[in-house]
């Protein structure tokens, strides 16, 4: 047997795998999406932007990205910093940091839920101290504000550990060799972490932030607890053809959408971030 | 040694075939689309079932794959299911598909059990053969906490309020506590659109499907949006109104039965039941009906027959009630140990099929799979015109394209209260 194959037959075996589970379902899933009544056709993707929660899908779903990554890597960058200047207790904070990441979302969901309904601590909180003098509606139809900010909070406490652990990994493989010369050389700390760190950090903030980009786009089950019907997303609108309609089709055409907008966001994060060869 | 293990193997496996065999002719599959939740399907499988003497396997089913399974099993040849329970609307189906027995002769034997004359018709799906008993019913009621009665308009009869009283008496309420204290079930699992499909519609327009975009209708959607009013904004979450009730965030509610007895049993002292309010067209209201066949070519039809004389007898009758919130279909004198809270819920139901300006509403029949989007529109409409305020008439014009192209597409002909139609319900 000549040598040369032998690395491509050890990954036949994983690639078969992905294959099998995975590209052919994903392929099944786009034909789905552009069958209709037996034949192949758009109707529904036109079924899918007549609806009237579309829009409002959209909308929101990008709403949600847009506040909340950029957040969500800020948050994980200060997080980080901090992180590396700690002595003693470093791995407890690291580990409470990251407990969030051990709850599945339906359950943070839920925790959140607790917390802002009508009964919920928040509310009896507010009450006690005088604050408030009955409850506070925070996520009804007719807050849409406050329930956007929920949400956004919500989403900011389960998943910032995602991008802090990748951001922390990075952090740690940098040299100390450039931040100790700049020290020497009269750089201010400010300084030192944008011109230094920062760039250094590029290829871990590339993969994290298309990590929580591609995530943050399939939200679906904060969004279900907390806002129920009043803020749909692409995924929970996915979610209600599939099981409530029984409209397979649609919700495919759905999936499509998300997984075109995933991948452009992915293929964008790629180009802008992008590390030279040379400074790998 | 090897010898004597191959011998060994080989009975145990030639037992195990055979004793599989005998308990598959003991066993019957008792697939329903009702009584679906996890308790719900262990209170059937351990105490409605208890005392039936042969094994049966309790299988539930999404009512939407319910033909596609039964089409399946016909075209495959493999048939395993024995009896079905399912509500009349689901067995439609499956009757045009000639997938059920003609009961004919059970039906002759459980004729002194006392079931209405009205339902076994229901049963025959016009035509001359029985095809599936009666097996229990229960409908949608209001639920109202006793704080809430003193502010009832004078002169209000609670069992036969009109929806203008009903937004008098909530509003009422709003001025005097501060609160928005009526709910409805329009949560994303909540059944608000039986509201629209059973309820308003009906009351106000006489008709669901073919008065759709009426001028009584655009004139009950206006009313509608300004009764919202009154409503308590976190109905869009709610799923299951016993629970605000329960929890004082709602003092009047509308829901199925199941879905509010939790709140009459715990604290029958608390609430009044009651039927749901009347339009200018009367009193609409859903009977829900659920009905036991047998799937033709069943491996064990004598046992579903067993079966479905067993779930008819009085007593079991009564511990399904008891249990999971069905009433009987039978006659039956409730037993005077019934809990009150039950006995609340059953005069309410009593209240509502006896009242002398109802209309019945039958649960959409014939849409088969795409009933999931006859009830989307309903919601869809209640989102438009209610939620984000826009004008009646546009809307209803809009959806009701919708609706005939679902009821061409589907083919189903008009279902009560709607005039019979030949061929596909036409909207006009």
């Amino acid at each position: 047997m000549n040598a040369r194959y032998i690395p491509y037959l050890l990954i036949a075996p994983s690639l078969g795998f992905l294959t099998l589970l995975f590209f052919v379902p994903l392929v099944q899933t786009i034909a789905l999406a552009f069958q209709a009544n037996g034949g192949w056709s758009t109707e529904n993707f036109a079924r899918m932007t007549g609806d009237i929660n579309f829009t409002d899908a959209v909308v929101d779903t990008f709403e949600i990205v847009v506040i909340v990554v950029p957040l969500q890597l800020l948050l994980a960058l200060a997080m980080a910093m901090m992180l590396q200047h700690l002595r003693g207790g470093r791995d407890i904070v690291l580990w409470i940091w990251s407990i969030p990441l051990g709850i599945s979302d339906l359950a943070a969901g839920l925790v959140w839920l607790a917390i802002l309904t009508d009964k919920g601590y928040l509310n009896t909180l507010l009450v006690d101290l005088g604050v408030l003098n009955g409850p506070q509606s925070w996520l009804s139809y007719e807050t849409p504000l406050s329930l956007f900010a929920a949400i956004v909070v919500a989403e900011l406490w389960r998943a910032t550990a995602i991008v802090l652990v990748i951001l922390v990994a990075g952090v740690q493989l940098l040299p100390k060799e450039y931040g100790e010369a700049a020290e020497v050389f009269g750089a201010t700390p400010w300084q030192r972490f944008s011109r230094i760190t920062l760039p250094l950090l590029k290829p871990s903030i590339q993969t994290a932030l298309i990590l929580r980009t591609v995530l943050a786009f399939e939200m679906f089950a904060i969004v279900l607890s907390i806002g129920g019907r009043n803020f749909p997303v692409l995924v929970s609108e996915a979610f209600n053809w599939q099981y409530s309609q029984q409209d397979y089709g649609v919700a495919a055409a759905y999936a499509v959408i998300v997984m075109g907008v995933s991948l452009t966001a992915t293929l964008v994060y790629l180009r802008i971030l992008r590390t030279p060869a040379a400074q790998r | 040694m090897c010898k004597g293990l191959l011998l060994l193997g080989s009975a145990i496996l030639a037992a195990g075939l055979l004793s599989a065999r005998h308990a598959r002719s003991e066993t019957v599959v008792f697939l329903s689309t009702q009584l679906r939740p996890i308790e719900e399907a262990q209170k059937v499988r351990n105490v409605i079932l208890k005392d039936f003497p042969h094994q049966v396997d309790y299988v539930t089913e999404q009512p939407q794959q319910l033909p596609v399974r039964i089409k399946a099993e016909q075209q495959g040849g493999m048939h395993t299911i024995d009896a079905i329970g399912a509500l009349h609307g689901e067995l439609q189906p499956l009757a045009s598909l000639d997938a059920l027995t003609p009961l004919d002769d059970l039906a002759g034997r459980l004729k002194d059990r006392g079931i209405p004359e009205r339902l076994m018709t229901l049963g025959k799906f016009g035509t001359e053969h029985q095809l599936y008993i009666p097996w229990m019913q229960a409908s949608y009621i209001m639920v109202a906490n006793k704080q809430a009665l003193p502010y009832l308009p004078t002169g209000a009869d609670i069992s036969a309020l009109s929806y203008d009283q009903l937004a008098a008496w909530a509003g009422a309420v709003k001025e005097k506590t501060g609160k928005r204290l009526l709910g409805f079930p329009a949560g994303p699992q909540g059944l608000m659109h039986r509201f629209f499909e059973g309820f308003l519609y009906p009351s106000y327009t006489g008709g669901v499907v073919v008065p759709f975009r009426s001028e009584a209708a655009e004139a009950m959607w206006a009313q509608f949006a300004s009764l919202w009013k009154e409503v308590n904004p976190n109905s869009t979450s709610y799923n299951f109104m016993q629970e605000p009730l329960l929890a004082g965030d709602v003092w009047i509610a509308f829901d199925h039965i199941a879905r509010l007895l939790d709140a009459l049993r715990q604290k029958p002292d608390e609430f009044v039941a009651f039927p749901a309010p009347a339009g200018p067209k009367g009193r609409g209201y859903m009977p829900v009906l659920a009905g036991l066949a047998i799937a033709k070519s069943a491996p064990n039809a004598n046992g579903a027959t067993a079966l479905i004389d067993y779930l008819s007898r009085p007593e079991t009758q009564i511990v399904t009630a008891r249990n999971v919130g069905f009433f009987p279909v039978v006659r039956v004198d409730l037993p005077a140990d019934l809990d009150p809270g039950l006995k609340l819920g059953a005069g309410a139901i009593e209240k509502t099929q006896s009242a002398k300006d109802a209309v019945p509403a039958l649960l959409p029949i014939g849409l088969g799979q795409r009933g999931g989007e006859f009830d989307k529109l309903f919601m869809d409409t209640f989102q438009l015109i209610v939620l984000r305020g826009q004008k009646p008439r546009a809307v209803l014009d809009r959806e009701a394209e919708t609706l005939k192209r679902l009821m061409s597409e589907s083919g189903a002909p008009c279902w009560q209260p709607d005039p019979p139609s030949t061929g596909p319900c036409q909207v006009q």
